[in-house]
């Protein structure tokens, strides 16, 4: 046991679907246990081993002053520091506090805003210390979170295929929204790792694995704006699950 | 000892969903504070669906919890068709009720087997069960993976499924692929009857509680996906737009979730042993028999047993599935138009852990002007903090470790869904 690799998951500001999802490994999961030690999983367990850890998932973004200084605790304790799914990795749906004034947030949801201590930004992990693994996705695909940590555990680079969701499309053929039907898909420009799941359920891709590398979000903006959608809606469009990541951030400016 | 204060405190509670810790101060005899302490940052959701388009709320709101996404897609989905003026039917409801039910038997064995069930066997987690027990996980695993399944099929994915929209779903599921799920959910049926006759062996500390039960009402079935009305046991009987007239929530300086109170008579419990008590007689008729099977009444006061509870609720969703699976036909059309209107919406589902209230207000454009969204937790928060409160008083002879243990195990009763409340758990028992 004592020989065993050390995990431990870390929840900073997030809805808990990411940790969640190595819960929802059925099959693999005993199989799992029986390879590592677990060292700190609160959802799962209020057993507590003390690191260093071999490897650290980290679910959530950075929004309280406490997150601040745990990060930096937790990232002093983990070899390897792996950020799992749209909030760790580009500040998540909260981000949207970014964009607006968190005084004014607090007003409208809190009897007593006083109470609340909430930094002005819901920032990604890899802005307060140094991450060696991302895996994007609002949520992570569990099927990649398992591949990435059997390729930790056995000392090799993990295989998490950069490109976009168009490239997943074709590879399961199936026919493409935006060309075919004029809608409004977020697929050129969202970084693959889902299967292409909307597409095959007859929907555009809205984005929910943030941007690929190098988007062309210009472009795709262009030709929504022919196809008619409003600025706001194309603002919007950009300005969601991963609205803060640095591609997205600034299309959704353009037309703010 | 009697004269010392005595604290009793756990910093971050584990097997719970989300973040909070609780704090018990005991001085002599007398218990003076209890508290749920939420700590799960706040994340504003209520104030950033302001402006956002009104076909967004489902999958924007799923976000506020990995654990139930249904509840919000359902409850906000409900909400937003009342102010375009559609209503879902026929099959498409019956979708929406199937896809709900995977997310029970998910959410369920998750908590029954992985999250309860280690307070009442003593080990700290499901993985040292593991150890001792493989044939128990594995059973556990495979019912839960079933839960996964439905909402695979019909919803794409289980954590944010991505195909229930407003006015229906982007692509409609045919028999065919609903029935390969048959074969598991049989097999599921009847793990779920042994699970309640498992469960039905435990060991239950002698605690009752006279509590107000407060449940949706679902014409003619037991409460799940959408409900029109919301009563109690002790007398409100409310159609959902009447919500806020009745409940009033506060916010307290130890959470980051507001606290859900009846303005009549205060706590209230919602969930398992609220549906149950409520509702018991539209169990399916297998659900029913295993209940009296174990001799449980059809009202359980003792909260520790809502294990059991929750375990003849897997019976039911499982039997409600094969159910509605065998009268399925594949609608002709995915979803029903919804142009954009100005009103005002309401929504209110039964999540695995309880009631679920949501409130829109849009304009003429489409565009949210206003949300509010009462989770299960929030509302029963003041319930928890007084079975703290009464299990405390009841059984202060226990040594420190034991209480705290036990205290614990109170919160877990309720299967606290903190990402959702703060929208949640430390324990701390001080004496003095």
């Amino acid at each position: 046991m004592a020989d065993l690799p050390k995990i431990s998951v870390w929840k900073f500001s997030s809805c808990d679907g990411c940790q969640l999802s190595l819960l929802h490994c059925e099959d693999e999961l005993l199989a799992l246990l029986g390879r590592v030690q677990i060292a700190y999983f609160m959802e799962a367990t209020r057993a507590e081993v003390a690191g260093p850890y071999d490897v650290t998932l980290v679910e959530g973004s950075v929004t309280t002053p406490e997150e601040v200084e745990r990060i930096k605790e937790v990232r002093e304790q983990s070899k390897l520091l792996v950020t799992i799914g749209a909030c760790a990795t580009a500040g998540g749906i909260q981000s949207l506090k970014n964009f607006a004034s968190v005084k004014e947030y607090t007003d409208i949801v809190y009897a007593h805003p006083e109470f609340i201590d909430s930094l002005e930004t819901s920032t990604p992990i890899s802005d307060h210390v140094t991450v060696d693994l991302e895996l994007q996705g609002c949520p992570i695909n569990k099927k990649q979170l398992v591949d990435t940590l059997l390729a930790v555990l056995a000392g090799r680079r993990p295989n998490v295929p950069s490109g976009s969701v168009c490239r997943e499309c074709k590879m399961a053929g199936v026919s493409c929204l935006l060309v075919g039907k004029g809608e409004a898909c977020m697929g050129p420009v969202t970084h693959s790792g889902c299967g292409a799941l909307c597409p095959s359920f007859d929907r555009p891709c809205f984005g929910c694995y943030g941007p690929m590398d190098s988007p062309n979000t210009a472009s795709l903006a262009a030709r929504w704006n022919e196809l008619g959608l409003s600025e706001d809606a194309i603002m919007r469009a950009f300005r969601t699950y991963n609205g803060y990541q640095p591609a997205f951030r600034e299309e959704s400016i353009r037309h703010a | 000892m009697h004269d010392a204060t005595r604290t009793i405190k756990t910093a971050y509670l584990a097997r719970v969903e989300g973040e909070g810790g609780m704090l018990v101060r005991v001085k002599g005899d007398e218990i003076e504070e209890v508290k749920l302490n939420i700590f799960e940052p706040p994340r504003f959701f209520e104030a950033f669906l302001r402006g956002r388009y009104f076909t967004e709320a489902p999958d924007i709101t799923a976000r506020i919890c990995g654990i139930c996404p249904i509840a919000y897609q359902s409850a906000s989905t409900q909400a937003m068709e009342e102010i375009v003026g559609v209503e879902v039917g026929g099959q498409l409801r019956a979708l929406r009720r199937m896809i709900y039910c995977g997310e029970w038997i998910e959410s369920h064995s998750l908590h029954v087997y992985m999250l309860h069930a280690p307070d009442f066997l003593g080990y700290p987690s499901v993985i040292e069960i593991a150890k001792d027990h493989p044939e128990v996980v594995e059973q556990a695993l495979r019912m839960k993976k079933i839960g996964n399944e439905v909402m695979q099929v019909i919803g794409g994915r289980e954590v944010h499924p991505i195909n229930v929209k407003v006015g229906g779903f982007y692509k409609t599921p045919t028999k065919a692929e609903l029935e390969t799920l048959v074969p598991e959910l049989e097999w599921g049926l009847q793990a779920s009857l042994d699970t309640v006759r498992w469960a039905a062996t435990l060991d239950f500390p002698d605690f009752e509680q006279d509590y107000e039960f407060v449940a949706m009402v679902e014409d003619g079935l037991y409460p799940i996906d959408r409900g029109d009305r919301i009563i109690s046991s002790k007398g409100l009987d409310i159609p959902i737009s009447a919500f806020y007239d009745h409940v009033a929530e506060e916010h307290v300086e130890h959470a980051n979730a507001l606290q859900g109170r009846l303005k009549e008579r205060g706590a209230y419990m919602v969930g398992p042993l609220a549906r149950y008590a409520l509702w018991h007689n539209l169990l399916c008729d297998k659900a029913k028999a295993v209940a009296e099977e174990i001799g449980l009444p059809k009202v359980v006061n003792n909260p520790f047993k809502s294990i059991i509870v929750r375990s003849i609720e897997l019976v039911e969703v499982f039997n409600e599935l094969l159910r509605l699976i065998g009268e399925y036909e594949q609608p002709a059309e995915p979803s029903l138009d919804c142009p954009p209107r100005a009103g005002t919406g309401h929504g209110v589902s039964e999540a695995p852990r309880g009631t679920i209230y949501h409130r829109y207000m849009t304009d003429n454009a489409g565009l949210i002007t206003d949300a509010k969204i009462v989770p299960p937790t929030a509302q029963n928060q003041p319930q928890i903090e007084d079975d703290l409160k009464q299990f405390v008083g009841k059984f202060m002879d226990l040594d420190h470790e034991e209480l705290t243990l036990r205290c614990e195990q109170a919160i877990r009763n309720y299967d606290p869904c903190i990402s959702c409340a703060t929208h949640f758990l430390t324990l701390e028992i001080e004496r003095t």
